[in-house]
């Protein structure tokens, strides 16, 4: 009896100026298999569907568990974590290409390194005075942290960025990620000392104006993070932050 | 003279715990890592970190949590840092604090604490079931408030290969790989740490990340630093079994009042909700019924191996029992573990909100490390280790949430002691070994691409975690253990004859791969013959046929040389330093 396989197109690049190729993939059925095995599968035996050699295949990947963000990437047209892609829950044949919105690296692997640049961009952190005992931090009502926990657990992954209509090099648009870090920070007791830096990190060119409310971003985002509400917040926030520096000048 | 350069590798909790505390100090760091620092194991830590603050009005102290640390590991640990540790984590729960972690709150607006396993008193600060990620995200954002400061420059995509080491014996820099462009180079540093977490691949499938190899701690045992107490795994009880992982189910789901069960009919083919209370065999509460399911990981470990391959009462046949949350309200559930739930649903299919979780043991953590002194240097002068990577602070067994703990303690003692060695550091004479660590480093590169043979590095590497899993985690057996080691040698061998598919000098993860594997298969002879030479049990090292604690003989820390020779490492015995608590029978069963 044939054993129930599995059928894959990959999308192919050797590096970042070679030809994209897609190759096929057939490859034995197993309970529970998600993208991340299958691709370990080539990697044991990388043969192509058709029989021809071919390598492994380049991605990130790390945890499996949807907590490090390292593997999103374009299956069957959705961008998503590779890890959680269940193939029992896939359309065969099941594609996968890199996100495309970043430079490509290699196969599936992209640069995404442009989200931590605009992390620093905004001033992502809490300043606290030094990493010397100054007894307990700010008491903070369980109401809050249940505001601030859903924010907190951005894994930036960038999938809000990959299908944002405005995130693109005419806008430059930092992208949902940045901004909601921003509400989590400005949010924070101690957090709040740079709440007028990070407003106006995100009132210049590729600030928050460039949103244009297409509201992909929420649709995709695999912690069910309330980035759309956060937007609306932020933009109002800046909105502020603008008229009271004009006032001032 | 010039302020010193340090090197850290590993972007994890003790890797930037290391990075602020020597910025912090005015010291320039280079910090190297596989992946961006956000993504590192770390990230992967669910249910929260330990420190006795006594927030709840139980009287606990921080000898209570030292006391429950030492006995949890049974004696194996030097008492001395880990006391140290354990006074140090109030203090670190309050910077953490500081730092914004979104830790859960009392009402009060203090911080909230649970239950974990090996412990009595409510001392795990936690932040939903996400503790990890949230802490690595605190250090990560002040890393890179000192990165956009200038004080730290980071190497992300970065592989670390060796140590540079001079004439003398001393640390001098690095050699890396570029992950990206296939770049080999060599990094000077007055000292460097090595933070670079857990040995996870080395069995095959297990709850760590996929850079968790080891290759790192591997590369420099094979340069003479010691490896300690490498024969003690911690295998968790509560996995999911996956394809790719066995993904981690957290130990506060029973904080918050998870039961372990299974029907008491072997075979019970009903559905699990009509299976009514009496006919539930909750092992862990009928067997220590004073810490019920939260007993230490070995513990319950074995105690659901015994259920299913003993008693033969695994789920429909199969080596699965039940960790069962459906009792519990939704909102507190959300509350509390809100993402270890999703994930269960995302990956299983199951809701456990409605139903139980099926959960099988899987391999977590290494206890044992490269050897450190109490300053967490090695042997090597300048290389320090911090977190997983070393051996210090667990003993035989690890207890829940004091990983965390340990991981961000240990960064913070080997920081400012890695500056203060560097600034007493002679200079180096000529290059420092550089020119020559890098000839043989391009080496060990050009060998392997060369190669033609027929082995692919891959498989090679599912035949070494099959037989590590079989042989070295929950039971162990001698003729077992020397059957796995032999199989190691074997392995080794036929590496030899290994062939890349890909000989490309982009991006290629497969020749990285195959560097890893080789110290992958050199780490688990460490695991394999300390477990074959250690005859007694103690804590998650269990032998059947040597099923007694024997402190006369094996109250000591393993300690493996490289020889270099097929026969193995070299391996000899260090007394445990037991000057604050004597060691005493380690019975959960019984009240202690």
């Amino acid at each position: 009896m044939a054993n129930k396989t599995v059928s894959f197109e990959i999308k192919r690049q050797a590096s970042p100026d070679a030809p994209a190729v897609w190759e096929s993939f057939e490859i034995e059925w197993r309970p529970g298999m998600n993208v991340i095995s299958a691709m370990m599968e080539i990697a044991g035996n990388p043969v192509t569907a058709d029989g021809h050699s071919t390598t492994p295949i380049t991605y990130d990947s790390n945890c499996l568990e949807e907590i490090c963000g390292s593997c999103a990437m374009r299956i069957n047209g959705k961008a998503r974590m590779a890890c959680s892609a269940l193939i029992d829950n896939l359309e065969q044949p099941i594609r996968v290409e890199p996100l495309s919105k970043f430079p490509l690296v290699r196969d599936l692997q992209v640069d995404r390194s442009v989200l931590f640049e605009n992390l620093k961009a905004v001033k992502a952190w809490i300043p606290i005075d030094g990493t010397y005992d100054l007894g307990a931090g700010p008491r903070v009502l369980p109401q809050e942290q249940e505001a601030s926990y859903p924010l907190s657990n951005c894994i930036s992954c960038t999938c809000c960025m990959e299908v944002c209509p405005q995130f693109n090099e005419d806008t430059n648009f930092v992208g949902a990620a940045t901004i909601a870090q921003v509400k989590l920070f400005n949010n924070h007791p101690t957090g709040r000392v740079l709440k007028e830096e990070r407003l106006r990190a995100l009132a210049g060119d590729g600030g928050i104006q460039e949103c244009g409310f297409a509201q992909n971003c929420v649709e995709v985002c695999p912690k069910s993070i309330p980035l759309t509400n956060t937007i609306s917040d932020i933009s109002r926030d800046v909105l502020l932050q603008k008229a009271k520096d004009f006032l001032r000048n | 003279m010039a302020s010193p350069r340090i090197i850290v590798v590993g972007g994890g909790l003790a890797g930037l715990a290391a990075v602020i505390k020597i910025a912090e100090a005015g010291g320039k760091v280079d910090l190297f890592s596989i992946v961006p620092v956000k993504r590192s194991h770390s990230v992967c830590a669910q249910g929260g970190i330990n420190a006795a603050k006594n927030l709840k009005g139980e009287g606990d102290t921080t000898w209570k949590h030292f006391d429950d640390t030492i006995y949890g590991g049974d004696f194996l640990a030097n008492q001395t840092p880990v006391k140290l540790m354990c006074e140090a984590a109030p203090a670190i729960i309050d910077l953490l604090d500081r730092m914004g972690v979104t830790f859960n709150r009392t009402p009060e607006g203090l911080l909230d604490f649970r239950r974990f396993g090996g412990t009595l008193y409510n001392r795990t600060a936690f932040a939903g079931a996400t503790t990890g990620q949230q802490l690595l995200y605190a250090l990560d954002e002040q890393v890179r408030r000192y990165e956009s400061e200038g004080k730290v420059k980071k190497y992300e995509g970065w592989e670390f290969l060796s140590a540079v080491i001079d004439s003398k014996g001393i640390a001098r820099g690095i050699t890396a790989l570029d992950l990206r462009t296939m770049e080999l180079r060599s990094f000077p540093a007055d000292a460097i740490i090595l933070a670079t977490g857990g040995i996870g691949a080395i069995f095959g499938k297990s709850t760590n990340s996929v850079v968790c190899t080891g290759s790192a701690q591997s590369a420099v045992y094979q340069q003479g630093v010691t490896y300690a107490n490498g024969e003690c795994i911690q295998v968790h009880p509560t996995c999911i079994p996956g394809e790719d992982k066995l993904r981690l189910m957290s130990e506060s789901a029973r904080g918050e009042g998870g039961r372990v069960w299974v029907p008491r009919m072997a075979g019970d083919k009903r559905p699990v909700k009509q299976i009514p209370e009496a006919e539930r065999f909750y092992f862990l509460e009928e067997w220590y019924p004073k810490y019920g399911n939260l007993v230490p990981r070995d513990i319950a470990t074995r105690a659901i191996h015994k259920v299913v391959y003993e008693e033969g009462l695994g789920i429909d046949g199969q080596p699965m029992v039940y960790l069962d949350l459906s009792h519990i309200d939704r909102a507190t559930l959300d509350r509390k573990l809100g993402g270890i739930l999703d994930i269960y649903e995302k990956f299983v299919g199951d809701d456990p909100h409605n139903v139980p979780m099926k959960i099988f043991p899987g391999m977590h953590y290494t206890m044992g490390g490269l050897w450190v002194d109490f300053n967490q240097m090695t042997n090597i002068p300048g290389i320090f280790a911090a977190g997983e990577c070393e051996y210090q602070y667990h003993g035989a067994n690890r207890l829940g949430a004091n990983s965390l703990l340990s991981c961000i303690y240990g960064g913070f003692i080997s920081g400012p002691n890695a500056l203060s060695y560097a600034k007493s550091l002679p200079a180096q004479e000529g290059d420092g070994g550089h020119a020559a660590e890098l000839t043989r480093q391009a080496g060990i590169n050009s060998s392997l691409l060369k190669s033609k043979g027929t082995e692919n590095p891959f498989k090679l590497w599912r035949e070494l975690g099959d037989t590590m899993t079989k042989h070295a985690t929950v039971i162990r057996y001698n003729k077992g253990l020397q059957q796995a080691d032999e199989k190691i040698v074997e392995l080794l061998d036929r590496y030899g004859n290994v062939n890349l598919s890909d000989k490309s000098q982009w991006a290629n993860t497969s020749f990285a791969f195959a560097r890893q594997l080789k110290n992958m298969l050199e780490l688990a002879r460490v695991v394999a013959l300390g477990a074959r030479l250690r005859d007694e049990s103690r804590g998650a090292h269990y032998k059947p046929d040597f099923p007694d604690r024997n402190d006369e003989q094996f109250l000591k820390t393993t300690k493996a040389s490289y020889t270099g020779d097929m026969i193995g490492p070299r391996f000899e015995y260090d007394e445990v330093d037991t000057q604050y608590i004597k060691p005493r029978p380690r019975r959960y069963d019984v009240a202690s």
